[in-house]
């Protein structure tokens, strides 16, 4: 899922500062499973809003909702009956969301109220972490399920560096080495004859290499 | 507001019902006097109060907020009150950042035996409440409306 964690309060009071009546806009998805931008996290900010500005002597109004996900135009259609009555729009959801509100409210200010982190797991409770880099071309297969693009420092495709260390990696004793699970992992499986293959440059057209990234599905697509 | 009124904070403590509700009803059954200005809020665990429920309490006027659980390996629930704990810290950081302050916010943890303890907490939580004053929210609510 999208990660995210909810932005400084003073970055946030900034942002609505000129404005008098808010409507904050959470989402039901990826964000609600991290704790970020879900109804709970809504609440919570609105409640600190309130009182941060009461202590500046203002007091604004905030609507609160959640939407089912905010990366849909169906979804954020729900919001037509309550964005005229409002100033400016803050959103809990991830920059998707955000920019999705953006285009369908053109007219009215949308503000991010999280920053947007990255594609991770839950390692345990209240805990998440970098699972997956979206590089478009996918080398789990040949990896024993373990990402050397995301979880490798140095995205290497053969490892791992002269920085690993008993398994650990030399940024941080905290962060295990993605080449030494990998290798783990593989003789686990009894499969190390896929470590002995060279993997070739990777193609990085299909990341982020080839500019802004688009899926359609024809036998889906209007 | 005149400045002449004696300073009366409102206090609520969010008690588990296993433990430190049934320690103010000790209190109670012993007739220890704890301070009036503590309004209490029975939960079925101090794991069940949340962040919005102790913002909530603050944004509508209260001066402090205390939450009070199970002793350590206690809770009925099992980890109950650590998670209370936790999310107590976490909430004290929110009120840092809003300039509330933190210190308007404690968790304690006690038996259910323990309505001394009770009367105790409850007695000194006011008087450090007390020394620090109205929460700035509640005569802002009045002033703004």
């Amino acid at each position: 899922m999208i990660t995210a964690e909810r932005k400084p309060i003073d970055e946030i009071i900034e942002y609505i500062r000129p404005f008098q009546k808010i409507l904050l806009v959470g989402c039901n998805e990826c964000v609600t499973v991290c704790s970020a931008g879900g109804r709970k996290e809504v609440g919570i900010l609105s409640s600190m809003l309130q009182m941060a500005f009461l202590k500046q002597g203002k007091s604004i109004q905030i609507l609160e909702h959640t939407l089912e996900r905010q990366c849909d135009p169906e979804y954020v259609e729900e919001l037509v009956s309550m964005i005229d009555g409002v100033d400016a729009v803050l959103s809990m959801a991830c920059g998707c969301g955000v920019q999705e509100l953006a285009r369908r409210y053109r007219n009215k200010p949308v503000f991010p109220a999280v920053n947007t982190k990255f594609m991770g797991a839950s390692e345990r409770q209240g805990v998440w972490a970098e699972r997956c880099a979206g590089c478009g071309d996918c080398l789990l297969g040949i990896t024993a399920g373990i990402c050397p693009i995301a979880r490798c420092s140095k995205q290497l495709m053969n490892g791992p560096c002269g920085g690993s260390t008993g398994g650990k990696c030399e940024i941080s004793p905290d962060v295990d080495c993605a080449w030494a699970l990998i290798w783990e992992r593989l003789k686990a499986l009894n499969l190390t004859d896929r470590y002995e293959e060279i993997i070739p440059a990777k193609d990085w057209r299909n990341g982020r290499g080839a500019g802004p990234r688009k899926i359609v599905r024809e036998d889906l697509a209007e | 507001m005149t400045t002449q009124e004696p300073f009366e904070p409102v206090i609520i403590a969010f008690c588990c019902h296993y433990c430190a509700y049934t320690a103010a009803d000790m209190a109670g059954t012993r007739r220890l006097c704890y301070p009036a200005n503590v309004s209490i809020i029975r939960v079925p665990c101090s794991g069940k109060v949340d962040a919005i429920h102790i913002l909530k309490a603050f944004e509508k006027g209260a001066d402090g907020v205390y939450v009070a659980g199970c002793l350590d390996g206690d809770c009925h629930f099992k980890n109950g009150n650590h998670r209370a704990s936790r999310r107590v810290a976490y909430v004290q950081k929110l009120l840092d950042d809003i300039g509330i302050g933190a210190e308007r916010l404690a968790m304690f943890k006690m038996s259910a035996g323990m309505g001394e303890r009770f009367a105790e907490v409850a007695k000194e939580f006011t008087e450090t409440i007390r020394a620090l004053g109205p929460t700035p929210i509640r005569s802002l609510h009045r002033d703004a409306a």
